[in-house]
Formats: structure tokens, C-alpha cells, sequence
């Protein structure tokens, strides 16, 4: 079985992003960039399961530009075996990937495709159910664990009010969440095998992919600030400030 | 122009943000019809018409929609869709598993997790962990939005909606639930809980997590953690607030050894009142904080419990 993992290049999660002056965006320029966090999570997962024999080869993808075969080698590098990168300048929202996403899975004949249940930079919490819904294949988000048997997986899901464990038929669409492992780092001798591995690069048209946005980002704007406060001495002091000045409690 | 909301309910009420969806829905500017689809759940579909702003209720009563399972919601909801000019729900584990797909079959775009609405086809939704606000527009014939119930009040009671059976779509099949593992708690609802006392790696055990029980217990508070503390094994997954777990907005929300990290703060910096309890004066925690009290947890906590 082949697993694809799509791999999207975010602002690092350490960075606390700020709004540019004329409310276009945020300010991206001089910014650290890394994998999102649950697509590390994701490729750790797919190496796992093809080291206990569960899978035959790992194939990771982005879309996007140029810049995102950086992440595609940190794949590589954590074991990936190889890479595609889907290209194009234009702004990627979560249908455009999914539909991005499901002509690569065909094309490839992947049998279980693993995603991140959200990137942090749009904060979405799409693309992996688009996927399923396009490919009508059945999905388990938010997975905390992840058991492959034959012709399905059980999967463990963070819901609401805890755990719920579900069964799918394969192929399937996994999303990810952060229990599920802790993702390794890529170690030098990896990284520099990785710059061998093959990494292939198609654009949008020749996946007769439309990728146009939906939706049109009319303004970014700042949170609202929360107003100082101030610090207490003790707990008397704290008890008698929620009582008589906040008066929430 | 008709909203039409997807409920999530236990059977005799509507639950999980739903009456903050109904409100949402009610200000993109038409009709709001709900959707009750469950075995055994005729309640929670009169309750659904007893919310203020409903005027129709769709009750399907089947089994095949006891899991929330999101292949069969979505074969469900997309067939009604062609009807409607919005289909929300609230942004939970459910809305958030169901919707996407629903959006993907219609060839639309999902809005996620509005936190105000512009106009029909307009929305205010939070990016980069809340740090950034984006107005979207939506070009699609049917707006799919999934809806921050911190941003909308729930739908009081007051309405007398008629209530429409209608059948079950067949079952895909594609998925089964094995199990299901809840947190059972006596106390509120974390996510919509009027007071919080949340725990982070300050409180360096799973047996010490437990001294929030009696804090909690006085002050009539859900109880919410960090990442950290959850990925410690100090509490149960479902307590995480923050960007990728819970958003709450409480009265009162009590962040005890809680650095503040930013995928926290993007999870309960809408609370009315914080209060931070950290030994480090530096913390971030307390730059949001509207009380902060610097000190150790393991003698404040105790002592802030004896004198409520
Ligand atoms: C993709 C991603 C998603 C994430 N999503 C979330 C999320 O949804 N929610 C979330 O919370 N985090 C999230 N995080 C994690 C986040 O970045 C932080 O790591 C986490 O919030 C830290 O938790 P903490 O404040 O409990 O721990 P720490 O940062 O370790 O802070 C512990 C605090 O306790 C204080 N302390 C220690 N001992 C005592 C004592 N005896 N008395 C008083 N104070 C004491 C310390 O001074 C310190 O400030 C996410 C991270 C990533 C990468
Ligand atoms: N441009 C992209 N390239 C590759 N994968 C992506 C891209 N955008 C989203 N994804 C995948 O979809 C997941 C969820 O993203 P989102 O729906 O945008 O929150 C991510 O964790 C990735 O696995």
C-alpha cells in the first residue's frame, strides 16, 4: 500500500505573526517557515506504518510555491521516499488542495492518504475531509491512534467529550491530531541522503485542476487588545478584586 | 435566502453550540430551518423548535445518524442543499468533521469558525491562532460556515417552529463506531462554561491536576488545561484549550501554571476576566491576564479554595 502525505509550509509555530499597516495580510516577508506541526505528525505516522510492514512506500506532496520543496526535503529527510511538489503562485484554499490532492492519490494509486487536521496559518480544518469527499473515500479526523489491518484501520478520534474509536474501510483519508505520535528529527546523514531523493515537480493544468480562490480576502485585521492588568499581592487581595471589582464571583 | 443548521443534540436537547449557530444563522439575513437527524431524538427536535428565529424543523429518525458519522451526514445534507443559500453548524469536533465534506460534494468553499458576521456572503473568521482577523467573501451559490459559538449568543427560547419528518438517506457503510471513551463530569460543559479553572506543566503530575477538583468544585467551574498538561497525561484530551483544542470565552477563566503560549491565549483570550497564578513574573500569561498573582501554585491553590 502506498501513503501519501500532504505536506503544507507555514509560518513556525513560534512566530507570532503580525498584520501589515494597509490590512492585506499578515507580514510574511523575513519570516521563519517550517512544516505545519500535524504534517510532521502525519509523516511520522506513514514512516511507522511502513516500518511495520503496513506500507510499501511513502510519498509526500505539497502545493505551492517554489519555496515548499524545502519542505518537501524535511520530509525526505525524516524518511520520506520521495516527493511532489505541486506549483503555483496563486493562493491555495483547502478545495483547491483537495482537489489538487485527489488527482495525485488516483494518479498514484495511493491506498491511504494521511493529512494534518489543520494548518496553523489558515486555520482551516478542510482539506483532509474535502479529500474524502472527493474521492468518496470514508474519513477519521483527529486520530490519537492508528491501526492498519486488512482492508481497513481502526482509529482512535479526540472528540468533544473524549475518545471515540472508529472503524473505516480502506483506502481511507486519515487527519491527524497531536497525541498521535511524537514526530522524529531528521538527523544530518538523512538530510543530506534526502538532496538524492527523487523529487518531482507538475503544475495545476496538468492535473486539470481549476485552483482559483473561492473566497476573496476583502481586509486582515488585529485582534482586539485586552487592557493592562494589574498584578495582586496575595490571595486575599485576588479574592477580594473578583468579589468587589470584577464581580465574578 | 434560507440558513439551513446542522443540530448536534443528546437525543432531548440541542447541544455543543447549536443555539450559537441558530443565531449566527439568523443574521445572514433569511429564514433558519434545523436539522434533527438521530435515532429516538423527536426531543431534542421539539426543542429545536421551541428556539427564537426557528421557523422549520427537519426530524429524521434513524440510527444511521447516531455516530455523527460524516459520510452519512453529508449524504444527507447535500441532496436538501440545492434549498438553501447557507448551511451551518457550530465549529465542534462534529461541525468541523461533517462540514468540509458537505462543502466538497456542493463544489464550495467552507468558511470556518466565523466569529462575526459581515453580510450574506460575508464573514469574520480568526487566522494564525487568532493573532489576525480575516473578512472573507464568499463567490458561491451556497455559503457552507461553520460558526465559533464564543462569537454568537445562544438562541433564547421562544419560537414554535413546525417540525417535518423526512427519511433517512441509505447508510454509505464506510465507517463503523467501535467505542467511544467519554469524560464523565458533574461539572459544566467546558466550552460553555460561565467559570474555568484551567491547569498547565506547573502542576507537574496527574496527581496534583486533581487540587483543581476543589477550586473548581467552589467556584462552580468546568475544569481546562494546557497542551502540555493534556500530552502529560495529567487530565483527559478533551480539557485542551487553545488554537488546535477548545475555545471558550468564560466570566471568570483561572490559568494556573500556564505560561500563556500563544496557541493557548488563542484559546480562552476572549474570557471576560483572567486571572493568572504563575511563579514566573515574566510569563506571557500575565500580559492578558487582568489579575495576576505571582507566587507558588502548591501554596496559592489551597489557600484560594479555603477562602472562597
Ligand atoms: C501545532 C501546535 C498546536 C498547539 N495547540 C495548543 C493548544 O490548543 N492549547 C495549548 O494550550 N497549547 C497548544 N500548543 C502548545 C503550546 O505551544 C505550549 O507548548 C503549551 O501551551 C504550554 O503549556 P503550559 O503553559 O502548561 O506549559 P509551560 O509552557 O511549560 O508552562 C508551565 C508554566 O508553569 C509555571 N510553573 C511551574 N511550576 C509552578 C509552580 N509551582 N507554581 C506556579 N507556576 C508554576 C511556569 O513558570 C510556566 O510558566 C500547541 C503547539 C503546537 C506546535
Ligand atoms: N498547500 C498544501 N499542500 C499540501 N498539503 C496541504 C496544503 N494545504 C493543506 N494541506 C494539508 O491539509 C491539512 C489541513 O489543512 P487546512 O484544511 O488548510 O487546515 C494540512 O495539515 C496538510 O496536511
Amino acid at each position: 500500500m502506498k501513503i501519501l502525505v500532504p505536506v503544507k509550509r507555514v509560518v513556525d509555530f513560534n512566530v507570532k505573526v503580525r498584520v501589515k499597516a494597509d490590512q492585506s495580510g499578515v507580514e510574511l516577508a523575513n519570516v521563519k517557515m517550517s512544516m505545519n506541526p500535524f504534517d510532521e505528525i502525519s509523516v511520522e505516522e506513514a514512516l511507522k506504518l511502513k516500518e511495520a510492514g503496513k506500507a510499501t512506500e511513502v510519498i509526500v506532496v505539497s502545493a505551492g510555491v517554489t519555496a515548499c520543496q524545502e519542505t518537501l526535503r524535511t520530509a525526505l529527510a525524516m524518511g520520506a521516499d520521495r516527493a511532489i511538489l505541486v506549483e503555483t503562485d496563486v493562493e491555495l484554499q483547502p478545495l483547491a488542495v483537495a482537489k489538487l490532492l485527489k488527482a495525485v492519490a488516483t494518479k498514484e494509486g495511493a491506498g491511504l492518504v494521511i493529512l494534518g487536521k489543520q494548518a496553523i496559518d489558515d486555520d482551516a480544518n478542510q482539506t483532509g475531509q474535502m479529500l474524502a469527499a472527493l474521492l468518496d473515500w470514508p474519513q477519521a479526523t483527529f486520530a490519537s491512534k492508528v491501526e492498519i489491518a486488512e482492508g481497513s484501520a481502526k482509529v482512535t478520534r479526540e472528540i468533544d467529550g473524549g475518545l471515540e474509536t472508529v472503524e473505516v474501510k480502506l483506502p481511507a483519508v486519515i487527519t491527524t491530531d497531536l497525541r498521535l505520535n511524537t514526530p522524529r528529527y531528521a538527523t544530518l546523514p538523512n538530510i543530506m541522503k534526502a538532496k538524492k531523493k527523487p523529487l518531482e515537480t507538475i503544475k495545476p493544468d496538468a492535473l486539470g485542476v481549476d485552483v482559483a480562490p473561492r473566497l476573496k480576502t476583502l481586509k486582515v485585521a488585529e485582534p482586539g487588545k485586552r487592557k493592562a492588568g494589574v498584578m495582586v499581592k496575595d490571595v486575599s487581595e485576588l479574592v477580594d478584586k473578583l468579589k468587589n471589582e470584577a464581580k465574578v464571583i | 435566502m434560507t440558513a439551513l443548521v446542522i443540530a448536534e443534540h443528546d437525543k432531548s436537547h440541542l447541544r455543543g453550540g447549536t443555539a450559537n449557530a441558530i443565531t449566527a444563522a439568523a443574521k445572514m439575513g433569511g429564514e433558519v430551518h434545523v436539522l434533527v437527524a438521530g435515532s429516538g431524538s423527536k426531543a431534542a427536535a421539539d426543542d429545536a423548535a421551541k428556539h427564537a428565529g426557528v421557523a422549520k424543523v427537519l426530524h429524521v429518525d434513524s440510527a444511521v445518524y447516531d455516530a455523527g458519522g460524516a459520510e452519512n451526514f453529508a449524504a444527507l445534507v447535500v441532496p436538501m442543499a440545492k434549498g438553501y443559500s447557507h448551511i451551518v453548524a457550530s465549529a465542534t469536533a462534529f461541525g468541523k468533521n461533517v462540514m468540509p465534506r458537505v462543502a466538497a460534494l456542493l463544489d464550495v468553499a467552507q468558511v470556518s469558525e466565523i466569529s462575526a458576521v459581515v453580510s450574506a456572503d460575508t464573514f469574520v473568521r480568526p487566522i494564525y491562532a487568532g493573532n489576525a482577523f480575516a473578512t472573507v467573501q464568499s463567490s458561491d451559490a451556497i455559503k457552507v460556515v461553520t460558526v465559533r459559538a464564543t462569537g454568537f449568543d445562544a438562541a433564547v427560547a421562544g419560537g414554535s417552529a413546525s417540525i417535518e419528518s423526512m427519511p433517512a438517506a441509505p447508510d454509505k457503510g464506510q465507517s463503523k463506531v467501535l467505542s467511544q471513551e467519554l469524560t464523565r463530569s458533574t461539572r459544566p460543559e467546558l466550552a460553555g462554561a460561565r467559570r474555568i479553572v484551567s491547569g498547565g506543566r506547573g502542576l507537574a503530575s496527574g496527581e496534583n491536576f486533581k487540587m483543581l477538583d476543589a477550586l473548581a468544585d467552589k467556584l462552580g467551574a468546568a475544569i481546562g488545561a494546557s497542551r502540555a498538561a493534556v500530552d502529560s497525561g495529567y487530565c483527559p484530551n478533551d480539557y485542551q484549550v487553545g488554537q488546535t483544542g477548545k475555545i471558550v470565552a468564560p466570566e471568570l477563566y483561572v490559568a494556573i501554571g500556564i505560561s500563556g503560549a500563544i496557541q493557548h491565549l488563542a484559546g480562552m483570550k476572549d474570557s471576560k476576566v483572567i486571572v493568572a497564578i504563575n511563579k514566573d513574573p515574566e510569563a506571557p500569561i500575565f500580559q492578558v491576564a487582568d489579575y495576576g498573582l505571582v507566587g507558588d501554585l502548591f501554596q496559592i491553590v489551597p489557600e484560594l479554595t479555603q477562602q472562597l
